[in-house]
């Protein structure tokens, strides 16, 4: 097991390499971010110039990448164009959205794999019906439409909630985004655990568990759903970064100052600081989560073992 | 039938949360009268919030509030007027004597001196600080040694610039400038106390000015709060008793708290809204002109688009532009069609007049002579280039081209170019990239009549990216700007705008207005002409 784990964090290496170096590769692509900087007319060559000297533009990519990553290690990510520290944007935006992230994810856990059982133990009856082609209608609209509406219903016309999350972002305002963040990764966990829960209904270690007389509830729990949650971690596990780093249209939409609002901005700025930063961050929270994704299945499946 | 309870739990789980999150309902400021806060929508300031280092609204809010300069421009006329200038004087309309009134101080108790301009302004100039409005210091003579366009700079201050007294500087510019004094109410232009030059980081943080309002608190990119200076010794006091700015990552989610009452003052009422805005809000919604004007510049650097004859093409397309339409029916009249090069909150006294005429009015059959005579769209397509990130560009440049294939009877005469951030747009207009058309929009920096065109269209001027150039209309620019007679001086900038008509070296479009819409429990709120908020006259019910 341990064996295990220091071969998969070494693998990670590479990974982080590469992924930093496409991200800062394109993000360099996409031109002259200073030329922004100046609104609608042209900055001067002579402070253009200076600007680029100060944020190291002037040097050739390779360069920039090496001097970026040297600081990397040293904790300095640099300096955004409007003069704050990387870190400190981070130190703002990573809080707030994992908040955001783990009440989403709370609400795949606790719904999902519910409706996801209920279903799949009552396959064929009304239930089942319904809720299937409610997941239907979830998957198929999109976030922002979701978004929308929830605030303008819940928002604007019944005053159940501030339409806006306030800078403090507390646990208590980000249920409804939460909730709406999480709402298409919610009907693909109840799909999923639906689906092997049927099919795991009717194997033989059930079978003996009911046969031997084990409570129904006993039954559910330790064994059918504890080896059909396989697919549902694996799921869950790859979402936790793309929660994280794909809250873009919900935290526009409901005011959240996070990590996706904080890269649209960079986008937009092309501040390859920012960009980079973030991504690279988002990138560990990736490979983390994997990693951790695959150590609970030994946990889950006991037959899983690793050397 | 135990599954069922399963579904009554997570039933009941989200009623909980939802009934949890209505209690989190914020309560949204003080009381009402003098002492009333009022809440308004701001964006993050793209570059540290220096006074010459500040180009855009949101950086703009904040200096509007905390600074004031030499000269103040009315809310409404635009005019210049004095403001912390006791007088300025000048004979030769090159060299300026400068007072500065008594009693004036910042909110931490300092003296605002002759001092207090000179060094702000010379910080302002310095290359090494990397400000991006330096440029309004280059017609103050010693720039070019601060600020010089190759190398290193060799003097640390203008020396054009000299205090003569507590209260009482002197000015040299390079050329005569007649109307300078009137750019000095620009936020670049603003004093800056001492503890700007003694603890940068410390002032950014929490920026100290002269202006009706001081910063109570600030947390960078979320939300700023500011409070009404009581001992603020100037006449255009606060009538309210603070305002807070508040970040927003999308200006749907404004207007959506502003009409769930959480919010006062939107003043970028989102496009996709303008339809609803009158039903929304009523009469609690300004529509009115601000010194924005958009364009069509052409690429005058590329052999194709500088043919002898072109002129006429130029007009050709001016004239097959519906503009009527296209600012009722995509812009909701928050765009008015353009009659000329400058904008009409300068007045007919600063030079505003329909000098373009028939140019700019649709014609379909004229439209067609004219482009045929001029020679033809070379290449016979042309793209007009834009920016897709903001505004609502992409709508507009392809009603452009709708409007022109029509006219011109043509599917392929004129196609958008999208490109995808503003950075990289700037970045290929500033390269002279383009081989076709493309947007340009400005903003003026103070409402005189020259920095609408000489900035733009001036030969090798700043921020002309089209490169267009004509001998006559620099000559009578510098001729203008040398006339110490401000009304004979605006004459004559028309009659360069004359000049730019008839080689229609860019096509106007239609002047932007700056739009705001407002909360009940807030009254008199009112733009100015940078369409920015004037805050301190805004009164809380």
């Amino acid at each position: 097991m341990g064996r295990y784990v220091i071969r998969r964090l070494l693998q990670m290496i590479p990974v982080f390499f590469g992924a930093t170096l496409l991200i800062f590769l394109m993000v360099n692509v996409m031109g002259d971010p200073v030329a922004g900087l100046c609104g609608d007319r042209q900055c001067d060559p002579a402070t253009a110039a200076q600007l680029k000297k100060e944020f190291g533009l002037d040097k050739p990519v390779w360069q920039q990448y090496l001097t970026y990553m040297g600081n990397v290690f040293t904790g300095d990510f640099g300096t955004a164009f409007n003069g704050q520290e990387v870190t400190e944007l981070m130190a703002n935006a990573f809080p707030v959205t994992i908040r955001l992230t783990l009440v989403a994810i709370l609400f795949e856990i606790v719904i999902g794999i519910s409706l996801g059982v209920l279903t799949g133990l009552k396959r064929g009856r009304p239930v089942d019906t319904t809720v299937l082609l409610l997941t239907l209608v979830v998957i198929s609209v999109p976030t922002f439409v979701t978004g929308l509406l929830v605030q303008l219903l819940l928002g604007v016309k019944w005053k159940w909630i501030d339409p806006s999350v306030s800078s403090a972002a507390t646990f208590d305002e980000l249920i409804v985004p939460g909730l709406v963040l999480a709402s298409v990764s919610l009907a693909y966990v109840t799909r999923l655990t639906r689906t092997s829960i049927a099919e795991n209904k009717r194997a033989d270690y059930v079978r003996t568990a009911v046969a031997k007389g084990l409570p129904r509830r006993r039954v559910i729990t330790r064994h059918l759903l504890r080896n059909s949650l396989i697919p549902v971690v694996t799921f869950i596990g790859t979402d936790v970064g793309a929660l994280m780093g794909g809250a873009i249209v919900t935290e526009r939409i409901f005011n959240i100052h996070g990590v996706g609002y904080q890269l649209y901005q960079g986008i937009l700025r092309q501040n390859t600081q920012t960009v980079v930063g973030f991504v690279t961050v988002l990138v560990l929270v990736f490979l983390v989560a994997n990693l951790l994704v695959d150590l609970l299945y030994a946990v889950l499946d006991p037959r899983i073992r690793y050397a | 039938m135990r599954g069922a309870t399963h579904a009554k739990w997570a039933a009941l789980a989200t009623a909980v949360a939802l009934a949890a999150t209505a209690c989190g309902g914020g309560d949204s400021g003080g009381g009402g009268g003098a002492d009333g806060v009022v809440s308004s929508s701001w964006g993050d300031p793209q570059n540290p919030l220096e006074p010459a280092n500040t180009n855009e609204v949101q950086g703009g809010k904040v200096l509007s509030m905390i600074f004031r300069g030499l000269k103040q421009y009315d809310p409404k006329t635009g005019e210049a007027k004095d403001m912390l200038a006791e007088k300025i004087e000048t004979t030769d309309s090159t060299n300026f004597t400068i007072t500065v009134k008594d009693g004036w101080t910042f909110s931490n108790g300092e003296k605002v001196t002759a001092k207090s301009f000179v060094d702000a302004w010379n910080y302002g100039a310095h290359l090494k600080n990397n400000q991006k409005n330096a440029y309004f210091f280059g017609q103050i003579e010693g720039y070019d040694q601060v600020h010089p366009e190759k190398g290193d700079p060799t003097a640390e201050t203008m020396s054009g610039l000299k205090v003569t007294g507590d209260r009482t500087f002197t000015v040299k510019l390079t050329q005569k400038f007649s109307t300078w004094p009137v750019t000095l109410g620009y936020a670049a232009f603003a004093p800056l106390p001492q503890s700007f030059f003694s603890d940068r980081a410390g002032w950014l943080s929490k920026p100290v000015g002269n202006g009706p309002y001081t910063i109570d608190s600030y947390s960078k990119g979320s939300q700023m709060v500011l409070k009404k200076w009581d001992a603020y010794p100037g006449t255009d006091k606060a009538q309210n008793g603070g305002v807070t700015l508040k970040v927003y990552t999308d200006n749907n989610t404004a207007y959506t708290d502003l009409i769930a009452g959480n919010l006062d003052l939107v003043d970028d009422v989102p496009a996709a809204q303008l339809k609803n805005v009158e039903a929304d809000l009523g009469d609690r919604y300004i529509n009115v002109p601000a010194g924005i004007i958009q364009t069509l510049s052409f690429p005058f650097y590329d052999p194709n688009w500088n043919k002898p004859n072109q002129a006429k093409l130029r007009q050709g397309l001016s004239r097959a532009i519906d503009r009527n339409q296209i600012t009722e029916t995509i812009f909701q009249k928050t765009r008015t069609p353009a009659v000329d090069w400058t904008s009409p909150v300068l007045g007919e006294d600063g030079g505003f007049k329909d000098v373009c005429g028939d140019l700019c009015t649709y014609d379909p059959a004229e439209a067609k002579k004219l482009v045929a005579e001029g020679g033809g769209i070379p290449g016979g397509t042309m793209r007009i280039s834009y920016n897709a990130d903001t505004g609502s560009h992409k709508e507009w440049v392809d009603a452009v081209c709708n409007s022109i294939n029509r006219a011109l009877g043509n599917d392929r005469a004129c196609v958008g170019n999208p490109v995808g951030t503003f950075a990289d747009y700037r970045n290929q207009v500033t390269t002279q990239k383009l081989t076709g058309p493309f947007r340009a929009g400005w903003q003026m920096d103070y409402p005189l009549i020259q920095n609408f065109l000489q900035p733009l269209y001036y030969t090798n001027a700043s921020s002309n990216d089209g490169k267009w150039t004509n001998p006559e209309f620099d000559k009578l620019v510098n001729q203008a700007n040398a006339e110490a007679d401000t009304a004979k001086a605006v004459g004559i900038f028309q009659q360069a705008e004359e000049v730019l008509r008839d080689d229609m070296g860019a096509i106007p479009l239609w002047y932007q207005n700056g739009s705001a819409g407002y909360s009940e429990r807030v009254s008199n709120v009112t733009l100015n002409p940078f369409s920015v908020p004037v805050y301190d006259q805004i009164k809380v019910n």
